[in-house]
């Protein structure tokens, strides 16, 4: 088990024929992944090759879906088009893409967000999770990444991890790689994702392979106190926990365009402590972070 | 990125929002010559990015071009908060009946966009917010519909304005409205809206914020940025394209990914701790390439800053081979050569992580020191920047 994606989904790229689709196509043929094709108007009816596979490129999302049975996209690409791509991904009823794009205009992530929450299934469920933008995806390890981690760092196991930043997602995965992962999932830095951190919460809590829970956070906004909040009310799993930015000052941006305390919001500080009120173990770093970790998996 | 109020205002004019005539002027000559030209009573404001600056004596009435021209010369150079006076606007005065607040901003936590409006306006909004909840209308906005005539009435009437005014308020609404999703906003702010004697609807003082990431489709945004108060090494980080963020702090910080940067911060304060409290001096984030003419411009920046004594490389090799920022910040360190003149500890794990090291091992400089952990390399690099 995992959450959100298995050995059996179908991967679409959209931006397959670009710079970071061509490089983390492969990587991602690589690391097991059922791609099977891409998307890129322009290049309607060619092929990419990566190895012994050959990728068809389709003109629309929709024609892709329909030749193939895809049932999750990766978007690659560029800021100015994003939008239109992720609209073109929630109209084909897609049922996850993931944008890897960084530096989406907030306005364009709003839009296709309201979008995403309009298109409901029978149940009133919506059809669509979105996870990013400007994240690093998500992988379940030996089944398959949608995204740009490192394939090779850990395996698979009992730790589920959700994180606002890619690379300290890698640290975590690497510090705790002898204990292997469930499912990772970057959520993304900006002020608007698809997927926040309570999401995959309720996931992992419902997925019976997912013993314990990392939860990486960082200052702005208050997605870690409403996390919180959740945590204690939903959580039985062992949750621990690690907030970055404490040394940052206010009214700064820390390479996020999420990452910024504004007054008194979106401090580190509170964060930690509205974790620790739930009951979450809150590490002081990476390192310190894996330690609480390891102390709790191992009276699991 | 915040604006100036001047800035502000003039948006507002561009999208028909009603506003008052307004005159920068850098020198108190300037400032009388705009009096003279806006004629009668006009209001001298100092331009600062932060609130509270009518309580600091930053905003002055002149009734005549002379008085303008002594309020400027107060005004222009006095510090509020800790941020300097280099211009003031010379505004027509207004003749106010009444103050009302207005807002509309992106809702992180509803992840959509929220209008906020009151009819008691001028006050501090944040002290209305807590005080008397019940005067400031919250209404939700759609991305997908935005603020349309039907929103806008909605809006003015959970606020309580009186029937007569609906028609002059919305109307003002939703060109504000086309301000916010014009100019790709985060934040639209008009305190006070007012009501003249006449009865026209005005907006007075204006707080836009603009999203840095819709530049490309805003030429005329970057026209907006505040070079006169940037820091002179964030200056001349953005000219390089690089992620940096000035501190007050003694150890340099180069690493990848903004997450990781952020935590490395963190643990190089709490090192710090045991070496004479030295701090992070900066925040600086290479990125997933890390190539030498990257590492090469980071290390300038970060040994340009005469606070800086020591410098710690923390780099996770994920996509990023450790091999490749090993080369390149050998090279990096050739290109500077005696510009690089401070220790370097250097952190490397993750990806070819073993060539990585090797490669710095070889080069032997006697600048640099290898770490195993993050942890550790924090120590040593503290440990450096107070020993000196």
């Amino acid at each position: 088990m995992s959450i959100y994606l298995n050995k059996d989904s179908k991967v679409i790229v959209q931006g397959i024929t670009g710079g970071e689709g061509t490089k983390h196509t492969a990587l991602m043929l690589a690391a097991g992944t059922q791609v099977v094709g891409g998307v890129n108007a322009r290049k309607a009816g060619t092929t990419v090759t990566h190895g012994d596979t050959t990728l068809p490129v389709y003109g629309t999302v929709k024609e892709a879906v329909a030749e193939t049975g895809a049932d999750v996209s990766i978007v690659f690409v560029p800021p100015a088009f994003t939008k239109d791509a992720v609209v073109e991904a929630i109209e084909a009823g897609l049922g996850l893409v993931v944008v890897i794009t960084e530096g989406v205009p907030v306005q364009d992530t709003a839009e296709f967000w309201a979008l995403a929450q309009s298109k409901v299934d029978a149940d009133g469920k919506q059809v669509t999770r979105i996870i990013g933008p400007n994240c690093p995806g998500i992988i379940t390890p030996g089944e398959s990444l949608v995204g740009i981690t490192p394939a090779n760092i850990t395996g698979k196991g009992g730790v589920g991890l959700v994180s606002k930043s890619g690379t300290l997602t890698y640290q975590m995965m690497f510090e705790l790689r002898d204990l292997g992962f469930s499912t990772a999932i970057g959520i993304g830095g900006d002020p608007i994702v698809g997927t926040t951190h309570i999401d995959a919460l309720a996931a992992f809590e419902a997925d019976p392979e997912t013993k314990a829970i990392v939860m990486i956070g960082e200052i702005g906004g208050d997605a870690e106190e409403r996390a919180a909040e959740y945590i204690k009310a939903h959580v039985t799993k062992p949750v621990v926990g690690y907030v970055a930015g404490f040394t940052a000052p206010e009214g700064k941006t820390m390479g996020h365009a999420g990452a910024i305390v504004s007054g008194s919001a979106g401090t580190a500080q509170a964060k930690k402590e509205a974790l620790e009120a739930a009951g979450v173990k809150v590490g002081k770093s990476p390192s310190e972070t894996a330690r609480l970790l390891r102390e709790v998996y191992a009276t699991l | 990125m915040d604006l100036f109020e001047y800035q502000a205002r003039d948006l507002f004019e561009a999208h028909g929002v009603p506003v008052l005539a307004g005159i920068v002027a850098h020198t108190p000559e300037e400032a009388k010559a705009a009096a003279e030209k806006i004629g009668g009573v006009v209001v001298v404001k100092a331009q600062v990015k932060v609130g509270g600056r009518g309580k600091a004596g930053g905003v002055k009435v002149a009734k005549t071009p002379d008085e303008a021209h002594r309020y400027a010369s107060d005004i222009l150079g006095m510090d509020i908060k800790g941020h300097t006076v280099h211009t003031v606007m010379i505004a027509q005065g207004a003749d106010i009946a009444e103050e009302y607040y207005f807002s509309v901003l992106l809702d992180r936590s509803n992840r959509n966009y929220l209008a906020m409006c009151s009819v008691e306006g001028g006050m501090d909004i944040e002290q209305l917010a807590v005080e008397r909840p019940e005067a400031l209308a919250r209404v939700a906005v759609d991305p997908g519909v935005g603020i349309d005539q039907a929103k806008a009435q909605e809006i003015v009437e959970t606020a309580g304005f009186a029937p007569e005014l609906h028609e002059g308020v919305t109307a003002t609404l939703l060109k504000l409205w086309d301000v916010f999703v014009k100019e790709d906003a985060t934040l639209v702010e008009v305190n006070p809206l007012v009501k003249t004697g006449s009865g026209d609807i005005l907006a007075l003082d204006g707080k836009v914020t603009i999203d840095e990431n819709a530049g490309f489709r805003h030429a005329d945004h970057a026209a907006l940025e505040d070079k006169e108060s940037a820091d002179p090494l964030e200056a001349k980080a953005k000219a390089n394209d690089l992620n940096y963020v000035k501190l007050d702090g003694e150890v340099g910080i180069i690493g990848n990914g903004a997450g990781l940067v952020m935590s490395t911060l963190d643990v190089v304060a709490y090192a710090g701790e045991s070496h004479g409290n030295v701090r992070p001096a900066n925040f600086l984030d290479i990125g997933g390439g890390a190539s030498a003419e990257v590492m090469a411009a980071g290390l300038d920046v970060i040994l340009n800053d005469s606070q800086v004594k020591s410098v710690f490389v923390n780099v996770f090799g994920g996509i990023t081979a450790c091999d490749e920022v090993a080369n390149g910040i050998v090279k990096a360190l050739e290109i500077l050569g005696d510009e690089a003149n401070k220790p370097l500890v250097v952190r490397l794990d993750g990806n070819k992580v073993e060539e990585g090291r090797a490669i710095l091992r070889g080069a032997n400089h006697p600048l640099i020191t290898l770490s195993d952990t993050m942890d550790e390399g924090a120590d040593k690099a503290a440990e450096l920047a107070y020993g000196k």
